[in-house]
């Protein structure tokens, strides 16, 4: 008999990654679990949860993670009439005692910066969009903003961790692991979390990126996110070494095969045919992932809406092409982080050179999923860690400003599963430095974000040092006001 | 595969069930208090904040007091008792756990709680914080079994379940077990042949004792605390810099080698600097608490990261010695046990006086830091001094005599000067007299956005921020065909890329040339069009920032790189061409700009005298510019405002130009000596260390553990749910170290006992080796633990007589095989009815392949070294791609993977796909996962290949005959011969790989090309590569990866 085979009943679908053993941890998380609805992990479902909690609208996410913080009133929340407060000081009352970072909390004055861009009304929702996003300006119809996002942390590093873990500090999973951990994946041959890394245009240095990240902290760690690569292998590890081709692998597999099959009758040890079963999928993967990165079979249709730099592998537009890709076969969670929007100085020349960058991509990502019919399933977001602050930093001048870190509000988009297309949501003051109106905390954001994929984010639970932790720690209010 | 999902279901209850069901009487501790404390000590526990209508069910008095004539437990009687009707209740109103908590218990655990109740509702103290007390051995039936006290009370608990323990491994994979577990590396052949040779019944302990007594045993105890100290090479938040802690990380392999008692390496990791005469080495063991991450991020507030790197620390120890969840303890009383917000932050309290800060500046190791001399350095700094007095002497002679004829050469020199500016500058930009002064062909430049000037080289210089620039026009236009120089002096004030000098287009083709301050680096661009035709050029060297460095590039017209030339201080560059492919005109519409590039790339710093000149000056021309503007600045400034550098290039040039030759010589010795000793301090090795601030920081109880919420003050002291602090300890660390390791604390020993268990048998004796709380896992067999940990502390803490007495034992040496009905009864092997068999961890996979190939390093200790990994991973992540992974060469590449370079922002990807953890928290127990990511590293990462090729090219040398060389290298990675089907198979695979290969030995090359270690060519490459195929099955089995 042929190992091929055999080995077509040692694997099955449903044992890809997420579902892969984990001789310690399956068996810690799941006998951990409260109640008896989450005690099982599925064969049929692959997560630690034999269904979702409720019926889900989504069944997958593209978060494109806009790293550094964009300038929300330079991009969404239009302030006219600032122009008449330009230049002056930012009142004391707005301010508060609003902690400042060490970058500017020692600066005389704090001159308030208007917009230096032209804003447009787009949609039935008559959103504000600047003139720097005008593609996305043409989808406003299809997608929700949050004008009033907040968050504790002041500075990137805590800020951006807090966001995808829960937790300002290093130790927690990220939210594509919970899911993976929670839901599994759907995919045959690719993993349940994938990572996606594009640099910004913008001239000042792009803040640094954390394996932690995309992390699974204290879950097991295949359910951490895995990191697709614009240089060599797609996934590391992927290619066959020099000199070996896929018929010399497909040999050496099958003689690995029979080995461990011998031992694994004399032994008896499960985890063996779970070993001969990932070995199978690896090779697997050495065919689905390069066919996942060949383009060849998109139209040019299709890539000339991405924009001239779909071509070019670890852009931004390359990527959110790749995320079309990923969600069309199944993978759970894909996190994009396009870096270069911490625009301390020069924002108007680089948040330019960035917007230039993610404009028509993202629109494109928008209308493909649409056009295919996967946007009402697949959950896309787009956002930074935090705003920017009204008021200069730095020297004001007549074309030139630059602006710090703001957590008192800013502003995200989320289209397609289980949100309101067309809607705004939320509003700051005339200052755009404190929200009047819906705040939505980072909790209540990944909350929200559980819940469109049935999730229900109080009961997704991990326990850990004697603790059920979870995403959104012991916070969290779903924004039932921008769900369908 | 299914069978691995069977564990489900047999976790904590699991093993509790089996007690439950196995014995009569109810336990609180072991049946009952695991119910309450998962259901209802949330809100009717130790944490008063959220304790609801007043009342603990972890408190008998509480939970027995008369309320209104309503008790919550009447003890003896479950039908009068408040609790018991609450839980079973089919009024959801009065339900509990309430139906919005989550929780509900099963009809068993109702009824534990109504038979604990009738049987009198006995509490006891939670048993992790009662002593260890001495237990009676166990009686056994099976009387020739037990090879020790270990293996009786194993039995014990294998008859009470009926089940009988499983046969000793062979031999084999016994040494095979021992030498993975104790020295994390396989036996070599000779020492395989040896033990089978000795049929001594001393055989066995002898190797044991060889194996403990092996330097290697050092590194694989490590391995596991390296983890629990969340070690690595570099800070972790933000910019991830490098730091310096491998001798920390060598001391903790001494300690091990040389069995330091437990009570010793406690007190030395926590308080060696606090010992009386504390030497260097237990200062540096103190390191422990220096490798939490830090940040470095610009605006973080201080305080909150430091008071983060406290909490660490206070919870990193509570987690190693004590096995408690400190840190849910941190913003309100913990909810399960008895720990409070208050006792948090009095243990916070003990390591709150280290002088450091929250945000860390700079590039070397934050401080408190020891400086670590080497022999040589040590005698180095002694001549240094040495000669200091002699040197000194000279130059200070010569000085004054010189003092009078300096003086009077500043009167003149400035005319004696060489021009400032060549006579033919198109553009002379010095930034004198508040504005802009023209010189040569060039308009006046215009000043975009405000500019500030500061001092610059020659009177003022432009000050830039990022914004502010010129723009001025200039007869002079540039070509590929045409000669020019262009300089200026720079003084960068950040290492942030900005643009010197430009005439570029902003889009489109973007052409021209621009001068730009690139990654502390000199870049310049001539562009016809952008990534097509352009030449590309950038210094080897990096400048440092707050520097003043005058910048040149002459060309010659040639229109290649090789006729572009950068200096830097009138010194040529080493330069890098990226692009000589300029083929057509650079010229265009574009302004010249000082300090910027069309609308970006702002230049942050001062910039000074900006000259254009339309042909190519020679060095000594340039070297001339570059004193005359140098001196002939110094000499404008009244001496008394002169700056110290000034002084000195006044000095020099003096010297140089005007003074005797012996004058010049002793200057130039004294300065030499004096730069050189200054360097020598500069590189002295540093590692990170506690120190106590000579006045203590005041502690206080931090509201919802908010940095910036102090609430009450609090002094350092230990929970009151444990044994006090000797009244006479000192209330600090060395006191707190002391106290740990008191004979009869209840919590240290059992801990250590329970995680050193966990080595040999994957798994602890209390499973929650993190958690000897109240929701941690009880032991599966208590009475081991404790008799465990009162012989661990009777022996003096000593770690490899524990260590020798488990791998001694006849459970340690049984069979790893198991039918599948005992698999499935009992998943996790708890009861120990069968050996521990799980995979390899991930350091240990790596160093198991390098050993079986021959390829392993045995050197101990050291830097940190950087092996195989693919390119990029760095840029990826890294600030502004800044950094990247610079790959050792040599033995470097066959060093143990414990020695491999840890940063936390991107850690070795080969490790973390087997389970590594990040190292930037406390993990006391990894993961053992099994996915496909593992495979591929396994077939196709680079060392897995080379170990493979190295394999086989032994095997080839070893013997003529293919069965041989087989029986061989299969030996090798498994420690047994193969059976016949077995050898059949892989001979097959070598005859179809070598057949395969005779068609394309270019692919036989190829593969034999994998690796840096070097490839024996007298070899017949389609043999060695289709070996190299085989040794790859080897290195990939299942039973080669795992632990047997």
């Amino acid at each position: 008999m042929p190992a091929s085979a055999n080995i077509a009943a040692e694997w099955t679908r449903r044992q890809f990654f997420s579902r892969s053993s984990v001789a310690l941890g399956a068996t810690a998380l799941a006998s951990l679990l409260p109640g008896d609805a989450l005690a099982t992990p599925s064969a049929a479902q692959g997560g630690i949860l034999s269904s979702p909690h409720f019926a889900p609208r989504a069944k997958r996410v593209i978060y494109l993670f806009m790293h550094g913080g964009p300038a929300q009133m330079d991009l969404f929340d239009y302030k006219p009439q600032l122009k008449a407060q330009h230049g002056r000081d930012l009142p004391a009352s707005v301010r508060g005692n609003q902690r400042l970072t060490g970058m500017t909390s020692g600066q005389k004055s704090f001159p308030v910066v208007s917009s230096l861009f032209k804003f447009s009304q787009y949609g039935p929702s008559g959103m504000w969009v600047s003139e720097l996003l005008p593609q996305l300006g043409q989808v406003a119809d299809k997608l929700c903003f949050v004008r009033s996002m907040h968050t504790e942390a002041i500075n990137h590093d805590p800020a951006v961790t807090y966001l995808q873990t829960g937790h300002q500090l290093a130790g927690r999973p990220s939210m594509g692991s919970w899911l993976s951990y929670g839901l599994g994946s759907e995919s045959e041959d690719l993993p349940a979390f994938v990572v996606l890394l594009s640099r910004g245009s913008a001239a000042r240095p792009d803040d640094p990126l954390y394996a932690r990240l995309w992390g699974s902290g204290f879950l097991p760690s295949n359910h951490q996110g895995v990191s697709f690569r614009s240089d060599g292998d797609p996934v590391l590890y992927l290619s066959n070494p020099p000199g070996v081709d896929g018929a010399s692998r497909r040999r050496v597999l099958d003689a690995l095969g029979a080995l461990n099959r011998k031992q694994a009758d004399l032994v008896g040890d499960p985890e063996i045919r779970t070993r001969i079963a990932q070995y199978e999928m690896a090779f697997r993967m050495q065919a689905s992932v390069p066919e996942l990165a060949d383009l060849s079979r998109e139209s040019e249709q299709t890539l000339d809406a991405y924009g001239r730099f779909v071509r070019t592998p670890g852009t931004f537009a390359a990527n959110c092409l790749l995320a079309r890709r990923l969600v069309e076969r199944g993978v759970r969670f894909v996190q994009l982080y396009h870096r270069g929007w911490d625009q301390h100085y020069n924002l108007p020349s680089d948040l330019r050179l960035q917007c230039q960058d993610v404009d028509q991509p993202a629109a494109a990502l928008i209308r493909d999923l649409a056009q295919r019919g996967l946007l009402d399933e697949t959950l896309v977001i787009w956002g930074g860690e935090f705003g920017r602050t009204i008021y200069s930093q730095g020297k004001l001048e007549a074309t030139n400003y630059g602006r710090d870190h703001h957590p008192r509000c800013f502003t995200i988009w989320l289209a397609g599963g289980g949100i309101r297309p067309g809607v705004v949501h939320g509003e700051t003051d005339d200052f755009s430095y404190n929200i009047v109106r819906d705040s939505v905390h980072v909790h209540d954001l990944n909350a929200t974000i559980l819940h469109c994929l049935g999730v229900d984010h109080t009961r997704l639970t991990y326990r850990f040092q004697g603790r059920d932790f979870r995403l959104t720690d012991v916070h969290g209010r779903v924004v039932n006001e921008i769900l369908r | 595969m299914l069978a691995s999902l069977l564990f489900v279901g047999l976790g904590p209850q699991g093993t509790h069930a089996l007690h439950a069901s196995e014995q009569g009487a109810v336990s609180y501790n072991r049946d009952v208090r695991p119910i309450l404390s998962d259901n209802c000590f949330r809100c009717h526990g130790p944490d008063s904040a959220s304790r609801q209508a007043e009342l603990r069910l972890d408190q008998h008095d509480s939970a027995i007091q008369d309320r209104d004539g309503l008790r919550a437990i009447t003890p003896g009687k479950s039908a009068e008792s408040e609790v018991f009707r609450r839980l079973t209740t089919s009024d959801p109103g009065e339900r509990m756990p309430p139906t919005d908590s989550g929780q509900t218990l099963t009809a068993e655990e109702r009824e534990t709680i109504r038979r604990w109740i009738d049987a009198g509702a006995n509490y006891e103290a939670h048993w992790s914080l009662i002593p260890p007390q001495s237990p009676a051995l166990p009686e056994v039936e099976r009387k020739d079994w037990p090879r020790g006290e270990i293996d009786r009370f194993i039995l014990q608990r294998l008859e009470q379940a009926g089940l009988s323990p499983a046969p000793e491994a062979n031999r084999a994979l016994l040494l095979r077990r021992l030498s993975l577990d104790l020295t994390g590396l396989p036996p070599t052949l000779d020492e395989l042949d040896a033990f089978l040779a000795d049929d001594s019944p001393q055989a066995y302990e002898r190797v044991v004792d060889r194996l403990l007594a092996s330097p290697r045993y050092g590194e694989r105890m490590a391995l596991e605390w390296l983890d629990l100290a969340r070690y690595a090479d570099t800070n972790g938040y933000f910019s991830d810099l490098e730091r310096q802690m491998w001798r920390w990380r060598d001391w903790l392999i001494a300690a091990f080698n040389s069995n330091q008692p437990y009570d010793q390496f406690t007190i030395e990791q926590l308080a060696g600097d606090l010992l009386p005469a504390a030497t260097i080495e237990q200062k540096i063991a103190t390191g422990l608490h220096r490798n939490h991450p830090v940040t470095n991020e610009t605006g973080v507030i201080d305080e909150e990261y430091r008071v983060e790197y406290v909490g660490d620390r206070a919870e990193t120890t509570a987690a190693i010695w004590l096995g408690l969840t400190l840190g849910c303890a941190r913003c309100h009383d913990h909810k399960y046990d008895p720990l409070s917000q208050r006792e948090y932050y009095q243990l916070f309290a003990f390591f709150n006086n280290v002088p450091e800060k929250g945000m860390i500046t700079g590039t070397a190791n934050p401080p408190p830091v020891l400086q670590l001399f080497s022999a040589a350095e040590q005698q180095q700094l002694q001549q240094f001094q040495q000669q200091r007095g002699a040197l000194e002497t000279a130059w200070k002679a010569a000085e004054k005599r010189l003092e009078q004829p300096f003086l009077a050469w500043q009167k003149t020199a400035a005319e004696a000067l060489p021009a400032a500016c060549p006579a033919d500058a198109a553009a002379w930009y010095d930034f004198s007299d508040g504005g802009v002064e023209r010189i040569g062909r060039s308009q006046p430049a215009k000043a975009v956005d405000r500019i500030r000037y500061g001092d610059g080289v020659r009177g003022q210089g432009a000050l830039l921020d990022n914004g502010g620039h010129f723009e001025f026009a200039c007869d002079f236009a540039p070509e590929p065909n045409s000669p020019f120089t262009l300089s200026a002096w720079i003084r960068p004030a950040a290492a942030q890329t900005g643009c010197i000098l430009s005439k570029i287009e902003p889009a489109g083709n973007l052409r021209g040339l621009e001068v730009l301050w690139y990654r502390r680096q000199i870049r310049v661009d001539l562009v016809h069009q952008w990534a097509s035709s352009a030449i590309e050029l950038t210094t080897e060297s990096r400048f440092a920032p707050h520097e003043w460095h005058h910048v040149a590039v002459t060309y010659d017209g040639s229109g290649k790189a090789a006729g572009l030339k950068i200096y830097v201080d009138a010194e040529l560059q080493p330069a890098r061409t990226e692009r000589d492919d300029l083929s057509g005109p650079i010229v265009n519409d574009e302004p010249w700009r000082i300090g910027r590039k069309d609308e970006t790339m702002g230049f942050d710093g001062l910039i000074d005298e900006v000259q254009i000149v339309p042909r190519e000056l020679s060095r000594e021309e340039l070297s001339g510019v570059y004193s005359s503007q140098l001196v002939g600045g110094a000499l404008a400034v009244p001496a008394e405002k002169r700056s110290s550098g000034q002084k000195q290039q006044l000095l020099e040039y003096y010297l140089r130009q005007a003074a005797p030759a012996d004058d010049l010589n002793a200057y130039q010795r004294w300065t030499t000596l004096n730069k050189q000793q200054a360097e020598l301090l500069a590189g002295i090795e540093t590692t990170m260390v506690m120190q106590e601030m000579s006045t203590p920081r005041e502690t206080h109880v931090l509201v919802r553990g908010q940095y910036d919420q102090p609430g009450e003050t609090v002094a350092s002291d230990v929970p009151a749910c444990l044994p006090p602090l000797a009244a006479a300890a000192p209330r600090n660390r060395l006191g707190l170290a002391q106290w740990l390791v008191d004979p009869g604390h209840p919590l240290t020993a059992r801990v250590a006992v329970n995680r050193l268990w966990q080595q040999f048998f994957g798994v602890g004796l209390v499973k929650t080796v993190n958690d000897f709380g109240s929701q941690g896992e009880p032991p599966s067999h208590p009475e081991l633990l404790d008799w465990l940990a009162i012989e661990f502390v009777r022996s003096g803490w000593n770690v490899k007589v524990l260590q020798k007495r488990i791998v001694m034992s006849a459970a340690y040496r049984q069979s790893s095989r198991a039918t599948a009905e005992l698999i499935q009864r009992d998943p996790e092997n708890r009861l120990l009815a069968r050996g521990p068999r799980f995979r390899l961890p991930a350091e240990l996979i790596r160093d198991q392949a390098l050993a079986v190939s021959g390829l392993l390093t045995d050197k101990i200790g050291g830097p940190s070294v950087k092996p195989y990994q693919p390119e990029g991973l760095w840029e990826a992540v890294s600030y502004n791609g800044d950094y990247s992974y610079e790959q050792d060469h040599g033995s470097a590449l066959y060093r143990r993977s414990l020695y491999t370079y840890w940063k936390r922002q991107s850690p070795p990807p080969a490790l973390l796909a087997f389970d590594a953890p990040t190292r930037e928290t406390c993990v006391v127990q990894r993961s053992r996962t099994n996915t496909p990511l593992q495979a591929l590293v396994l077939l196709n990462d680079t060392t897995y290949i080379e170990a493979a090729r190295v394999l086989a090219q032994r095997a080839l040398l070893h013997a003529p005959g293919d069965e041989q060389r087989l029986r061989y290298a299969f030996r090798r990675a498994t420690c047994r011969w193969p059976e016949a089907d077995e050898a059949a198979r892989l001979r097959e695979l070598f005859k179809q790989e070598r057949a395969a290969f005779a068609e394309h030995p270019k692919a036989a090359d190829a593969l034999l090309a994998v690796g840096e270690w070097p490839r024996d060519r007298s070899l017949d490459p389609l043999d060695h590569a289709a070996w190299t195929n085989v040794m790859c099955v080897l290195l990939n089995l299942d039973e080669t990866v795992t632990r047997p």
